[in-house]
């Protein structure tokens, strides 16, 4: 006879027992992530405080605030680093658009024929595999100091998720579509609008999150390689400057940014592609 | 038991012939395999008809060769008095998978083949049409639902509608119900049996099930593989309606014990 540890319940007791869950797993959610932001701010704070780094080189979370504050209202008030700003933001969104366009076609040109999928496929894996930002001072001396060169890194760097994601997704349509589509007497275009390009959408749209984090990578390595008068110019002057706080609230600021194009990406996602739970990071954002 | 008599090919129904298949043969010649060789099938108006044989003895191909999706190498494929050169409106398919595309809502899914050959305005005016049809099935009230939505037997019968919508003259079935757990596999066989009536449908089924050829076929071809032929043609007599509890009786048992030791004799080799 081997009796449980504990009291073995009388018979014909009813089992009602509850599931153990941790404590800190039924935090709710924005608890958790102030809990996490006040322990990072705190850390921080510490670090300053001790004086185990140089504020030259890492300012403390007062004055990086304070900074914040600084270039909001200057933003606010529409001087120099709201032009900067919009700057940045036209390369960002040219750049996206040109990579959405170049990246679709080929995309389909390499998803949907067999000569794509042969023949230029291989090329664009080879350059995919380059160090794209190493183009950075080719594209600055065919297109010059201006917006152009931005422009150009930033698509380029943009373009090949959204052309694997587009390939992807025009492949993941299955056997049992395809002939159904056949029995249907569908034409070609018929099958790649009305079946495997919705079919494909998840994928496309994991194409286009990691594109639009890529944009403003080569956007902001454009304008620290070619000058110009974007964000990126005025993290690199006052990094020359010394002026680290500048540099944090800057780069929260283009953050910012770039939260706001992945979070519109994402947005369109949950609209158009309704129908497919997507549980990828960034799903909830 | 009466199986001598069964045992002659008997000229199923008194229906007009919709489908012939003539001496239809498949070779693929790169490795010179036979897949199919002499095939000669004759559906008839509201006869529902069965293919039964072990993987490999060509069913897929034949049922592709029937719904125009491969050229047969020889033979003739008449439908209808005109032969058969590519996928053709008269042709109704489904397959095991429902393949309900999930961005539409049932009744969309259900006009589909309507939209694809006549365009959105003729699926538009078919959508009283497909809401008929998902009554006939027992879908009522599903019209704006997502497939995401249904359970396996209901997108099946979607997949059912989809089909009919387009008044097909021969229904070919590629083991419809074969993903569906078995209860809800010999209920759908019923509610098979019943739309085909209701419909005078010529149907065509392959499957890998006995019990399910011989519950819902008027005639039963047995193939054998290598080359892929038909090498019996079994009449099943039991009265129509047909029901489930004709499983249990000695009839029953004993067409499917024919078909059993036919296929265990040639067709496992």
């Amino acid at each position: 006879m081997t009796a449980p540890a504990d009291a073995a319940p009388a018979a014909g007791a009813e089992t009602i027992w509850v599931e153990h869950v941790a404590w800190f797993d039924r935090v709710p959610r924005a608890i958790a992530m102030a809990f996490v932001f006040a322990v990072f701010i705190g850390l921080w704070e510490l670090v300053t405080r001790l004086g185990v780094v140089s504020p030259i080189i890492l300012p403390t979370p007062g004055e990086t605030l304070a900074d914040i504050f600084l270039v909001g209202r200057n933003l606010i008030g529409g001087e120099y680093m709201l032009a900067a700003l919009w700057t940045t933001l036209k390369e960002v969104v040219y750049g996206f658009a040109l990579a959405m366009a170049i990246g679709f076609s080929l995309g389909i040109l390499v998803g949907e024929t067999a000569f794509g999928e042969r023949a230029i496929m291989p090329y664009l894996v080879a350059i995919d595999t380059m160090p794209k930002v190493a183009f950075a001072p080719l594209f600055i001396s065919w297109l010059g100091f201006d917006i152009e060169s931005k422009v150009a890194l930033a698509a380029f760097i943009a373009t090949f998720p959204i052309v694997v994601g587009t390939a992807a997704g025009l492949h993941s349509a299955d056997a049992n579509a395809r002939m159904l589509f056949k029995t249907m007497g569908a034409t070609r275009w018929q099958t790649l609008f009305k079946m495997k390009l919705p079919t494909g959408l998840p994928q496309i749209f994991t194409g286009l999150k990691i594109a639009a984090v890529g944009v403003m990578a080569g956007a902001i390595t454009g304008e620290f390689l070619g000058g110009g008068r974007g964000f990126g110019e005025l993290i690199r002057v006052a990094s020359t400057q010394l002026n680290t706080p500048r540099v944090f609230s800057l780069i929260i600021y283009l953050s910012l940014v770039g939260m706001m194009l992945f979070g519109l990406v994402v947005w369109i996602q949950r609209r158009f592609v309704f129908w497919h739970k997507d549980r990828v990071v960034g799903g909830e954002l | 038991m009466s199986s001598a008599a069964a045992l002659a090919p008997v000229p199923s129904g008194a229906g007009e012939i919709v489908y012939q298949l003539s001496d239809v043969g498949k070779t693929y010649a790169r490795n010179a395999i036979h897949a199919l060789q002499g095939i000669n099938l004759t559906l008839r108006k509201g006869s529902f008809s069965s293919v039964i044989g072990s993987s490999g003895c060509g069913k897929s191909t034949l049922l592709k060769i029937m719904a125009g999706l491969i050229p047969p190498t020889t033979g003739r494929v008449v439908l209808q008095g005109r032969p058969v050169t590519g996928p053709r409106r008269d042709i109704g398919m489904m397959f095991q998978q429902a393949t309900l595309f999930p961005w539409r809502t049932t009744l969309e899914n259900i006009v589909l083949p309507i939209e694809i050959r006549d365009g959105a305005q003729a699926a538009k005016a078919a959508h009283d049409r497909a809401r008929a049809l998902l009554e006939l099935v027992g879908l009522k009230g599903f019209e704006k639902n997502y497939p995401g939505e249904l359970s396996g037997g209901m997108a099946q019968r979607a997949a059912i509608c989809r089909m009919l919508i387009t008044e097909p003259a021969v229904l070919l079935l590629d083991e419809p119900f074969s993903a569906l757990d078995e209860l809800t596999r010999d209920f759908m066989n019923m509610e098979l049996q019943r739309i085909c009536a209701s419909r005078d449908a010529t149907a065509f089924l392959v499957t890998h099930s006995i019990p399910e050829a011989v519950i819902l076929s008027d005639v039963v071809y047995v193939m054998k593989p290598r080359p892929g032929r038909v090498a019996e043609e079994v009449e099943i007599d039991l009265p129509r309606p047909r029901t489930l509890d004709m499983i249990t009786t000695p009839r029953f048992g004993a067409l499917v014990e024919r078909i059993r030791s036919r296929l265990d004799k040639e067709a496992f080799i």
